[in-house]
């Protein structure tokens, strides 16, 4: 036939579960999550928001310097990470502040980084997240090549890499979705559809109806879902890790969402969006609707929210407290940046720590 | 001891090494089927197999960015950018992830990679197949930078910077790939890297150079002792990062007199530093202003006017034998 169309062997699903008031919509679309989990997902998701809004708090008194808040993307990271094993690797971006909570990063390494202060970045042993990335999508080329690692070794892991919508317009995440296609990686790729790049809305960044069809270029399934829904974040990433490990290869998924704050704490939104976009999107806020759906299965009473509240403040009150400890004992602590450069200092580096010692050692005498 | 060419000495070092380390593979574009636009890396898909000699899509900041995921696994990746003009698309990669990941991570992650890929002119190609931007990625701290001279350290080099625990960007001068054989013993050899070599000795005027432009320093040493009787010191940087000033600068407060030679452009090139080193470390012992001869500070022409581009042994003469004269 001279004309066809052809028949591609992927096409974009959209799943969502929940409602936008929390009720569930079909029962067969509910994922099995154990009681405990779910209300560990909401534990994490609260205690994420709490942390950013204090964050907030401490950047407008000038106590950390800038970060990005995470408000309103809690559900796209929980849902994934809730759906992954300790053993598998989590490579993300710069927002990453609820799935990394989930993931054993403390409160403190948060504070401590956005403190200024390197030192937060210590990883947890046996932790197998990377560190922040900044540069915009160039970090889902990591996760592929940690994914073929996995590969090689025939080991049973995978592989979650977060990134936004901006970064799909970066070559390097087309030049990872594309590798990963090719070599068939075990790598779940999180695009937080959050609406906004700074600036520049969804609808500048691309033509496509959705980013989820991207995926479809490189021959990978690609799926979109509410990213508000944290069930439904579950359930893809639940059924991408399972192709993942069973050799079927990479997938896309695109949570949509939104940013219902600043890019960063350096960023005012009211320059380039409107309030009312912002009040329709609070609207789906993931947070009330997992609520809702805690309370219709008997998990969760307004009490419970109430003292989780309390443990929440509580907790994250002894985290800035350390942090702020730890930051005045690292104050003087300058010449570590030369530490960790490479394996073995070389000499020239030896000399220049030399020099910083000799001026910080004038500088105390001459304070003194 | 068999008498190799330089592709030979890397094409054994990447079969040796990929013997003895299982974790060892080998990723860029042409170097599985086609064995590498040079023939690098010929043989290695049949003696190793696809899983670890990979023909990869046509993407630097994928090779790029792909090896230092699997560095961070555990994997000791050698990846090629088939022409060093063409590696600016994985800069990013190079420069934000590669270099610091060590730094960022505090020691919990490294990347073991090597980046190979050919540098230097002198081969009548096309745009951008001439280069020497050697200056970019040894101005990256966390980045190591090698260059080769001739196939027997091309191979003990290549060699360490694969065992090497940081990222290596590893230039080959391909002027130099099949342009003289070298006697390379048959037993492993290994080079250390962040170490220079004094490639010939002699006492009145130090040439301080490396990669493609050794051969013409040499050239101008040897005229040099024919010609005036002069005793020229030739050293061989071998590593531009981390520098070893140690070895040139004993020689110049030896000689007194210094030419640096690097095809280079010569403003910010890897001969600024060498000045700058030579000038804290060993001003009271020069007896003459250090000269350079580099690259001039365009872009390479074609090759039509390459030649006068190039430094040449004429030019490194002419410029040791001003650096003898002064003060007269």
């Amino acid at each position: 036939m001279p004309r066809e169309v052809i028949d591609l062997p992927h096409q974009v699903e959209y799943l969502s579960i929940l409602d936008e008031n929390g009720n569930l919509m079909d029962e067969d679309l509910e994922p099995d999550i154990p009681e405990d989990r779910l209300l560990r997902m909401h534990r994490t998701m609260l205690l994420a928001r709490r942390f950013d809004e204090r964050m907030l708090q401490l950047q407008r008194q000038g106590r950390i310097g800038t970060f990005a808040p995470v408000k309103g993307q809690e559900a796209a990271q929980i849902g994934i990470v809730a759906a992954l094993r300790d053993s598998d690797w989590m490579v993300p971006s710069f927002r990453e502040q609820a799935a990394s909570l989930w993931r054993g990063q403390s409160l403190v390494s948060f504070l401590l980084v956005y403190g200024g202060f390197y030192q937060g970045n210590e990883l947890p042993e046996d932790t197998r997240n990377l560190p922040v990335a900044v540069p915009v999508g160039t970090q889902p080329l990591h996760a592929v090549g940690l994914s073929y690692g996995i590969n090689y070794r025939g080991n049973d892991e995978v592989v979650a890499t977060f990134f936004g919508d901006g970064a799909t317009s970066e070559g390097d995440f087309h030049e990872a979705m594309n590798f990963a296609g090719v070599w068939q990686t075990p790598t779940i790729f999180v695009c937080q559809n959050n609406q906004w790049a700074i600036s520049v809305p969804r609808a500048k960044q691309t033509n496509s109806e959705t980013l989820a069809q991207k995926a479809l270029a490189y021959g990978v399934p690609g799926r979109q879902v509410d990213g508000n829904d944290v069930l439904a974040v579950y359930s893809a990433a639940k059924e991408a890790a399972e192709r993942a490990r069973s050799g079927e290869g990479p997938t896309l998924i695109e949570c949509v969402t939104y940013r219902l704050t600043m890019h960063t704490t350096a960023d005012d939104p009211t320059r380039y969006r409107d309030e009312d976009e912002v009040k329709r999107w609070e609207k789906r806020e993931p947070i009330p609707r997992f609520q809702k759906y805690l309370r219709e299965k008997g998990l969760l009473t307004d009490g419970d929210v109430e003292e989780l509240e309390e443990g929440i403040k509580a907790e994250i009150q002894e985290a800035i407290d350390r942090a702020e400890k730890r930051m005045k004992e690292l104050g003087d602590e300058e010449l570590t940046m030369f530490d960790h450069m490479y394996a073995e200092m070389p000499p020239y580096l030896e000399e220049q720590r030399g020099e910083l010692a000799a001026e910080l050692e004038a500088k105390e005498g001459s304070n003194a | 001891m068999p008498k190799m060419t330089m592709v030979d000495a890397l094409n054994t070092a990447l079969h040796q090494e990929m013997n003895r380390d299982e974790s060892v593979v080998v990723l860029g574009e042409d170097v599985a089927v086609d064995g590498g636009v040079f023939r690098v890396t010929e043989g290695l898909l049949d003696a190793f197999g696809e899983d670890r000699v990979m023909d990869t899509p046509l993407a630097e900041a994928g090779i790029v960015g792909t090896s230092i995921g699997m560095a961070i696994y555990g994997l000791k990746p050698v990846c090629e950018i088939q022409f060093s003009g063409f590696s600016y698309l994985a800069f990013e990669q190079l420069e934000a992830h590669a270099a610091r990941m060590r730094w960022r991570s505090r020691g919990a992650y490294t990347v073991p990679m090597v980046l190979r890929t050919p540098y230097s002119g002198g081969v009548r190609a096309l745009e951008h197949h001439s280069e020497s931007r050697e200056a970019y990625w040894a101005h990256t701290p966390g980045l190591k930078m090698v260059i080769p001279s001739a196939p027997r350290n091309a191979r003990a080099l290549l060699v360490s910077a694969i065992r090497d625990p940081d990222p290596v960007v590893f230039y080959e001068p391909k002027a130099v790939y099949r342009a003289f054989r070298e006697e390379v013993p048959e037993e492993e050899e290994t080079w250390p890297i962040g170490k220079a070599q004094v490639a010939r000795e002699g006492d009145d005027i130090t040439l301080i150079s490396y990669g493609a432009m050794m051969r013409p320093t040499l050239e101008a040493a040897d005229k040099l002792e024919e010609e005036d009787g002069v005793d020229a010191e030739v050293i061989d940087i071998l590593t531009i990062a981390p520098l070893d000033h140690e070895t040139f600068a004993e020689s110049a407060r030896k000689t007194g007199r210094v030419v640096i030679v690097h095809e280079a452009p010569r403003s910010f090139g890897p001969g600024a530093e060498i000045v700058a080193r030579l000038v804290e470390k060993s001003f009271w012992y020069l007896e003459a202003p250090i000269r350079r001869v580099t690259g001039y500070d365009v872009v390479i022409p074609l090759f039509a006017y390459e030649k006068a581009y190039l430094p040449s042994a004429e030019r490194v003469l002419r410029a040791a034998r001003e650096t003898l004269k002064t003060p007269a």
